[in-house]
C-alpha cells in the first residue's frame, strides 16, 4: 500500500479544536430547534435542522474516533430520522425526552474534548430509551438499517484501516473482463482511471477490444462500444479487485477469475498491447506531491466563509489593551499641547478632536468584538430548568426574552454562577408542586420569565416566577433566630424580602438537593456585586417573586469622576456618584469625637473624610473642598469629603489583584492622561468600613 | 500559475471542510469550499473545479439536488464528483449515482481511503 499523507499533529489537534467549537453550535441548533417544536411550530424545516445537527456531530466526531459520542448522537440520529420520516409521532413526551438526550449529547461533546466519558445513569437511561424507540418502531429488517455498518467508529481513524495482506499469500494471475456501459460514462467515470488503479494491486497488462466500434457515421458519442481485457498478477483477493471497480458496480458487466478459472476465457494477448494498454502501463505517477500550504486554498474566494471568523480571545483582548493606551495616548498629547499653548488653535483642535472621535470609535468597535449575546447563559439554564423539573417534579414553562442582548464576555461568564442558583432557587423554592398550585387555582405548569434588556449604559436581568411569593413570617423568623435582626426589629416587607441576601441567611427546612449547597442568596449578592451590579428583589404572596439584576455592560471600561485627595489622585465610579454638593458648615453637625452627619434636604447621611477613611490623614479633616453625595449598590448614602472635583473621564479598568491583591477600599486602578496611575474607589467598602484602616491605601498595596 | 488541480469540497459541517482542506492540500491539490448545494452552485460560476466532493445532507439544498444541478450544466457534463456519505444505507449511494455522483467517499475517511477515491476518478 501506498504510504498515507499523515497531517502532523498539530494540524489534527486545531481541526479538532474547531470541531468541539462547532459542536458548541450545532448544539444550540440542535436546542433551539427542539424548543421551537415545544412551543408548537410546525415549519418541517425545523426537524431537518435538528437531525443536520446530529448528523454533523456524529459525522465529524467519527472523524476523530470519538464513539461514545458518536454512538449516542447515531441513536438520537435514528430516533430523529424516524420521525422525519413519520414512523414516529413526535409527541410532548418525545420532546422531552430529545431535550433530555441533546443535553446528554452535550456532556458526551464536552467530555470527549476533555477526554474524559460520560458515566451517569441518566444518560445511558435516555441512551435506553432512544434505542428502544427505534428498536421498537421499525420492523426487525429496518433496525439493521440504523446501524452504522461502516460506522460504528472504532479508535483512531488516521491509523491504516487496510489489513495488510498476509505475507504468505500467493501472487495469482487474474483475469479480468470490464465491459462498461453508457451509464458508466454518463457518471464521469473513466475506465483508464481504473485501470490505472488496478496498478496499484500489481501488474496490470491490458488489451481493448474495439470490435465493437461502430463506422464515424454511425457512433453515438454517450454510449458505449469498448470492453478490456486485463491480466493482473498480485496477491490481492477477488474483492480487493471488486473494490477498484466499486464505483461503476452497476455500470459495467465485470468477470474476475483466475488465470486457472478462467482457462475457457481468451487471455489477452501479453506482448502484443494495444494502444488501450499503452497509456496504463507505464508506472504510476507519484500520487503525493509534497506538503503545500493550505493557506492559498484557503483564502480563495468562500463567498459564505467570511461572514464569521474564529478568533483567540487572547488576540482580542490584545486588541482592547491597544485601543485603551490609544485613549490614553490621546489625552497625553492632549495635555502636552495644551501644556506648550498650543491647544485650542485652529492647527491642532481639528485634528485633535477627530483622532478623538476615531479614537473612541476604534475602542468601541473592539470592544464590540467581545461582547456575546446572552444567549450563551440563557441556554445553560433552560436545561436547568429541565434537570431542576426532574428532580423536583415540578412543571416549569421556562419563558426567555432578550437573549440577543449582548454583554462583554466577562461578564457574561461571570454571570452563569449567580444566574444558576437564582434559577435554581426560583423552581426548588419558589414554584409549587403541580399539586398545590392546582389547589390554590393556578395552571399546574408554573412559568419563570428571564429577560434582559439595555437601559441606560446598564444591563438589567429579570428572573421572575409565578409561584408562592417569599414567606415573609418565616424569614423574618429565621432572620431573627439567626441572630440577623433584633427581635424588635420593625421591617418594612421591602425590607424582610432583602433579608434573604444577607450572608449566613437559609430558610430551607432540610438542606434540599438542589439549592442546599452552602451557596445562598448573599453568594449571588456578592457574584453579582463583583461585577459592578446591584441586585433587588420584590416578591408578591401568592403570586411570585422578581430579582432585578443590573449589571454594567463591560468591565473593561467605566465613567469615572477624577478627584483629588490629599494630593492624590483617585476616581470615583459615576454609577455611584449622586451628586456633588458645596459644604456649608450649618449642614454638618458632629456625633462623638469623629463621626459626623451631613443634613441635606431633611436627610442625614454620614459624612466621611475620604483622605481618612484611605488612611492619608490621622485624623479628619476640617470640612473644606467639596462633598461627593454617593450611594452604594445595596442603596447606602454617605457624602465623602474630597479636596478637588477635577473632572469626568473614561477610564480604563486595570485590575490590581492581578499584580497586587485584593485591597478594601479600593476597586481596581486606572492610568490617567499624564500617565500617572489613579485608584479607582469601591465605594461599597468605603461606606461599610470607613475609619477601620490606619495605613494608607499605597502602603496597604505594597504590604501585598 | 499553479497547475494543481482544484476541487470544490461542500460541506455544512466546517470540521469535515477543514478535514478536506488539510488532507486535499497534503496531497497536493488546491481547494475552494462551498456550504451547502446552494452555495456550491455559487462557486461553480466563478471557478471550474477539476473534481467536486460535496456531503449529501445540507441544508437549503442537499447534495442529490445539488449533482442533479451539477450534471445539467454542459459545462460539467464530465466532472468527477464524489459524494461524502455516513450513511450506511446503500440507498443513499444509488441516489447519488442516479443523480449522476462518480463514486463516493465514506466517513469518516482516512486519508488513504480518500486518495484512492480521488485517483480512481480523476487523470
Amino acid at each position: 500500500m501506498s504510504g498515507s499523507a499523515t497531517l502532523p499533529p498539530d494540524v489534527l489537534a486545531g481541526i479538532k479544536l474547531g470541531f468541539f467549537e462547532e459542536c458548541e453550535e450545532l448544539l444550540s441548533e440542535l436546542e433551539a430547534g427542539l424548543l421551537a417544536l415545544k412551543r408548537g411550530e410546525t415549519d418541517p424545516e425545523i426537524i431537518n435542522k435538528v437531525f443536520r445537527a446530529a448528523h454533523s456531530i456524529k459525522g465529524g466526531g467519527a472523524s476523530f474516533g470519538l464513539a461514545p459520542m458518536v454512538d449516542f448522537a447515531h441513536q438520537m440520529e435514528s430516533v430523529l430520522a424516524a420521525i422525519r420520516s413519520n414512523q414516529l409521532a413526535l409527541d410532548a413526551q418525545l420532546l422531552g425526552l430529545l431535550l433530555r438526550a441533546a443535553d446528554v449529547l452535550a456532556d458526551h461533546v464536552r467530555a470527549a474534548r476533555d477526554e474524559g466519558r460520560v458515566e451517569s445513569a441518566s444518560a445511558r437511561e435516555i441512551e435506553g430509551a432512544l434505542i428502544a424507540l427505534v428498536a421498537g418502531d421499525c420492523p426487525a429488517g429496518e433496525v439493521s438499517n440504523h446501524e452504522p455498518a461502516e460506522g460504528k467508529p472504532t479508535a483512531a481513524v488516521w491509523s491504516d484501516s487496510e489489513t495488510p495482506s498476509p505475507a504468505t499469500a500467493q501472487e495469482r494471475i487474474w483475469v479480468i473482463r470490464f465491459r462498461p456501459h453508457a451509464s458508466l460514462y454518463a457518471s464521469a467515470n473513466e475506465p483508464l482511471f481504473l485501470l490505472r488503479e488496478l496498478q496499484y494491486l500489481g501488474e496490470v497488462r491490458a488489451t481493448v477490444d474495439d470490435s465493437e466500434l461502430p463506422s464515424i457515421d454511425d457512433l453515438v458519442p454517450e454510449d458505449a462500444y469498448l470492453l478490456w481485457a486485463i491480466s493482473l498478477t498480485s496477491t490481492a483477493d477477488a474483492q480487493e479487485i471488486r473494490r477498484v471497480f466499486e464505483f461503476v458496480e452497476a455500470d459495467c458487466d465485470l468477470e474476475i477469475v483466475t488465470d486457472q478459472e478462467g482457462a475457457a476465457t481468451p487471455v489477452a494477448d501479453r506482448n502484443h498491447p494495444t494502444a488501450g494498454s499503452a497509456a496504463v502501463s507505464k508506472q504510476p505517477d507519484s500520487p503525493r506531491p509534497s506538503i503545500s500550504s493550505s493557506g492559498i486554498a484557503a483564502g480563495r474566494s468562500t463567498p459564505r466563509l467570511s461572514e464569521t471568523i474564529r478568533v483567540d480571545v487572547e488576540r482580542v483582548d490584545r486588541l482592547i489593551n491597544l485601543a485603551s493606551e490609544l485613549v490614553i495616548n490621546h489625552t497625553i498629547l492632549a495635555q502636552r499641547l495644551a501644556g506648550i499653548g498650543s491647544a485650542g488653535t485652529s492647527e491642532t483642535e481639528l485634528p485633535l478632536d477627530e483622532l478623538h472621535q476615531l479614537t473612541r470609535e476604534l475602542q468601541n468597535g473592539v470592544m464590540a468584538i467581545r461582547a456575546q449575546p446572552l444567549k450563551v447563559v440563557f441556554q445553560r439554564l433552560s436545561r436547568l430548568v429541565r434537570e431542576v423539573e426532574a428532580v423536583t417534579g415540578k412543571q416549569v414553562n421556562l419563558v426567555v426574552e432578550g437573549e440577543s442582548t449582548e454583554v462583554d464576555r466577562t461578564v457574561i461568564e461571570r454571570l452563569i454562577d449567580p444566574m444558576t442558583h437564582m434559577v435554581r432557587n426560583a423552581i426548588d423554592h419558589g414554584i409549587e408542586t403541580p399539586e398545590e398550585r392546582l389547589a390554590s387555582g393556578k395552571t399546574a405548569q408554573g412559568t419563570l420569565r428571564i429577560s434582559a434588556t439595555h437601559r441606560a449604559g446598564r444591563i438589567i436581568i429579570e428572573i421572575t416566577d409565578d409561584g408562592c411569593g417569599i414567606n415573609r413570617a418565616r424569614v423574618h423568623a429565621a432572620a431573627w433566630s439567626r441572630g440577623l435582626i433584633s427581635g424588635d426589629a420593625v421591617l418594612s416587607e421591602h425590607e424582610i424580602d432583602e433579608l434573604i441576601f444577607l450572608p449566613g441567611f437559609s430558610t430551607a427546612k432540610a438542606v434540599s438537593e438542589l439549592s442546599g449547597r452552602g451557596v445562598g442568596m448573599d453568594v449571588v449578592k456578592s457574584g453579582v456585586q463583583a461585577l459592578g451590579g446591584r441586585i433587588s428583589v420584590a416578591s408578591y404572596p401568592g403570586k411570585g417573586t422578581t430579582f432585578v439584576l443590573s449589571l454594567p455592560l463591560t468591565l473593561a471600561v467605566m465613567e469615572g469622576m477624577l478627584i483629588s485627595v490629599c494630593g492624590r489622585s483617585l476616581i470615583v465610579p459615576l454609577s455611584t456618584l449622586l451628586e456633588t454638593i458645596h459644604p456649608k458648615l450649618d449642614a454638618i453637625r458632629s456625633l462623638g469625637a469623629h463621626a459626623r452627619l451631613l443634613s441635606i434636604r431633611g436627610e442625614h447621611v454620614p459624612l466621611i473624610d475620604l483622605g481618612h477613611a484611605l488612611g492619608y490623614l490621622t485624623e479628619p479633616a476640617q470640612v473644606k473642598g467639596v462633598i461627593l453625595l454617593v450611594e452604594d449598590d445595596a442603596g447606602r448614602r454617605a457624602a465623602l469629603l474630597v479636596d478637588d472635583v477635577l473632572g469626568q473621564q473614561q477610564v480604563v479598568i486595570k485590575s490590581i489583584q492581578a499584580n497586587y491583591r485584593m485591597v478594601e477600599g479600593i476597586a481596581a486602578a486606572t492610568i490617567l492622561g499624564d500617565g500617572r496611575v489613579a485608584l479607582i474607589l469601591d465605594v461599597n467598602s468605603i461606606l461599610l468600613s470607613h475609619g477601620r484602616w490606619s495605613a494608607p491605601v499605597e502602603q496597604r498595596l505594597a504590604a501585598g | 500559475m499553479t497547475n494543481k488541480k482544484l476541487i470544490l469540497t461542500v460541506d455544512d459541517s466546517a470540521t469535515i471542510r477543514e478535514l478536506l482542506l488539510s488532507e486535499l492540500s497534503c496531497l497536493g491539490y488546491r481547494v475552494t469550499q462551498a456550504e451547502d448545494g446552494i452555495d456550491g452552485l455559487e462557486m461553480l460560476s466563478v471557478e471550474q473545479p477539476d473534481l467536486i466532493i460535496t456531503d449529501i445532507t445540507m441544508p437549503r439544498m442537499d447534495g442529490i439536488r445539488f449533482i442533479q444541478n451539477v450534471r445539467g450544466d454542459e459545462r460539467y457534463k464530465a466532472t468527477p464528483i464524489l459524494v461524502l456519505t455516513t450513511e450506511s444505507d446503500p440507498d443513499i449511494k444509488d441516489r447519488a449515482k442516479r443523480a449522476g455522483a462518480t463514486g463516493w467517499i465514506v466517513k469518516p475517511f482516512d486519508p488513504q481511503k480518500l486518495a484512492e477515491a480521488i485517483r480512481k476518478v480523476t487523470a
